[in-house]
């Protein structure tokens, strides 16, 4: 189903901020989520995602600003707005003192469901979720990514049109990961709203329609995916090798080549429309580096120019 | 790992509500609002159904140990050396009621410790329930429920036993069944509310065991009345809710002589412990939970 976009915003923030004490955490953010559509949250760590998406699920308090979800301020209708919700949490908390199966059943409960619909749609969810032969498992029998679908599955039990996954598949293995990716795209397909957080820019490409990146509490930008590397990047990038010694020094003779130019530790970047066109540019100046790649640019790139290259702690 | 991306792929379930799907969210937040305190209890006595063997063999194991050995062993010295000491009645009626209130105050104790530094910190298991529609105080009476249930069938066993031995001559004897309730939560629920103020394990539930609950257990006149004690030590018995649940069950066991007033004041104490440990517990929920 294509999003919606003359609908009502399923989601909608306005100036949305949450201080702890001095320090703002989330510092003014404003974005709205068209019903059906795949909208991510990009940034690094401590930027602030795990905090929207607590505001957004109505379990912690926003300090200014306006937020609202099916129409609903989540202050002042918590249980409403979280009924309309499937939450998946950064960190697993399934229940491991109980069976893969109870896990689902006692989560429907929370939501009054009665057993008659809970029990089939249980089985339902360990089928789509591939756990159907670990139905009577203990939880804490299963792998990683066991137990982050389980979290999904049991983030579907009361048939969620918006689903919260804070970082689904931090930690995974990539076959693990591809599989998570598979599912949420069919929820996807389904009419399912998805709002993710995420730090993997694949991740971001695979499953959004559009995207924030977000720094530091605020939104450095805003579009799909594509947009994004269009206004932030260019087509192409060329990676330079000329050794750790010699990046910087060569650096100066490239200037001019493309349309922007990064020196690094261990290579330097020429961004550029056509990275064939500079890399012939490259060796008529007499200039031969030990390697070089051309590739496409990708998002990682509009991140990496975003938010800055420095390590954050 | 055997995942495998290709065979038979399943479809995305029904997003949409039809004749056998979800109810909508607007009765999911309704029946939550109404009942979500049962659906938490409802949960935590799942979990206790998978230790359900532990809790009935200890039901059973721990009155039939503690009334042969002090109540029957030891009461055939105690009675031998004259009666008298105890309100006229065999020493094991007057233990029985004594150890039907710790066993109680013992169980809350477990309830009420590690399981709460659990939900909030190892297998965080009160942060899917926080994200669900139930509220924060929901989560907090349904733990309650659910132990409190627990109480009442370990009591129930108990006192049955205590009944088999003969422990219990007063037709009244059974109230001691909740008032011996009524002690573990006076006890474990203050306890809670600790319990969930507590970020880091650094080994305070065991000091709590031994340097609160043991005491309690010794001094609250568990072995012998109260006012044999030195007044030094007398006070230990009048903030024990061990003491004020134990006088009360004596009254109904074996028509244990107490002034009305008291027992009101004995009732009313382990009232207000509960209801000061529910309250803060709630607040301490809230706060956790939230931030």
């Amino acid at each position: 189903m294509p999003p919606n976009l003359t609908a009502e915003p399923v989601i909608a923030a306005r100036a949305l901020s949450k201080h702890y004490g001095e320090f703002a955490a989330v510092d003014g953010i404003s974005f709205e989520v068209p019903a059906g559509e795949a909208f991510g949250l990009l940034g690094p760590n401590g930027a602030g995602k795990s905090t929207t998406m607590k505001m957004i699920g109505g379990v912690s308090q926003r300090t200014s600003g306006e937020l609202s979800i099916m129409g609903l301020d989540p202050e002042r209708h918590g249980p409403e707005v979280r009924a309309h919700l499937g939450v998946v949490p950064q960190q697993d908390n399934l229940d491991e003192e109980l069976r893969v199966r109870d896990n689902l059943l006692v989560y429907g409960r929370y939501f009054g469901l009665p057993m008659s619909y809970l029990k089939p749609k249980a089985d339902e969810l360990l089928e789509f979720a591939q756990l159907t032969e670990k139905a009577g498992a203990k939880v804490d029998s299963l792998s990683g990514g066991m137990k982050r679908r389980l979290t999904i599955a049991r983030s579907l039990i009361n048939e969620p049109k918006i689903l919260l996954l804070d970082e689904p598949t931090t930690g995974l293995d990539p076959q693990a990961r591809h599989i998570l990716w598979d599912r949420l795209f069919r929820l996807k397909e389904s009419g399912v709203t998805l709002i993710l957080t995420t730090h993997y820019m694949d991740e971001a490409e695979q499953l959004c329609d559009r995207l924030v990146v977000v720094d530091k509490g605020r939104i450095m930008a805003e579009g799909s995916p594509a947009t994004l590397i269009r206004e932030h990047s260019t087509r192409e990038v060329l990676e330079l090798r000329f050794g750790s010694e010699r990046n910087t020094t060569v650096a100066a003779d490239l200037e001019g080549i493309g349309e922007r130019l990064e020196t690094l530790p261990d290579r330097v970047l020429i961004y550029a429309s056509d990275g064939e066109a500079a890399l012939e540019q490259v060796t008529a100046r007499g200039l031969h580096p030990i390697t070089s790649l051309v590739r496409r640019s990708s998002l990682e790139d509009v991140f990496l120019r975003l938010t800055g290259r420095s390590l954050v702690d | 790992m055997t995942e495998h991306r290709t065979g038979a792929r399943p479809a995305a379930p029904s997003g949409t509500p039809g004749p056998g799907g979800a109810h909508p969210p607007e009765i999911s937040a309704a029946r939550a609002r109404a009942f979500g305190s049962w659906y938490y209890a409802e949960h935590v006595l799942r979990v206790m159904n998978s230790y359900r063997w532990t809790i009935l063999a200890s039901s059973v194991g721990t009155p039939v140990m503690y009334l042969f050995a002090m109540g029957v062993g030891l009461a055939s010295l105690v009675d031998s050396s004259g009666a008298g000491t105890f309100g006229g009645v065999s020493y094991l009626a007057f233990l029985a009621p004594a150890l039907l209130a710790s066993a109680a105050l013992m169980a809350a104790t477990n309830e009420f410790t590690y399981p709460v530094m659990d939900g909030f910190k190892w297998r965080r298991v009160y942060y899917g329930p926080h994200a669900s529609p139930l509220g924060t105080h929901q989560i907090v009476n349904g733990h309650i429920i659910a132990v409190t249930l627990r109480l009442a069938v370990m009591s129930v066993i108990y006192f049955a036993i205590v009944a088999l031995f003969g422990a219990s001559p007063s037709p009244w004897g059974w109230v001691a069944v909740p008032v011996a309730v009524l002690s573990g939560l006076a006890f474990g629920v203050p306890l809670m509310a600790y319990a969930a103020s507590l970020t880091e394990d650094k080994g305070q539930f065991a000091l709590v065991m031994r340097f609160i609950a043991t005491p309690l257990f010794l001094f609250s006149g568990t072995f012998f009345p109260l006012d044999t004690l030195p007044l030094l030590l007398r006070w230990i018995g009048w903030i024990s809710p061990l003491w004020h649940g134990t006088e009360l069950g004596r009254a109904l066991t074996y028509g244990h002589a107490i002034p009305p007033g008291l027992a009101a004041v004995h009732l009313i104490f382990l009232i207000a412990l509960t209801v000061l440990g529910w309250r803060l517990a709630q607040r301490t929920f809230a706060r956790r939970l939230g931030a």
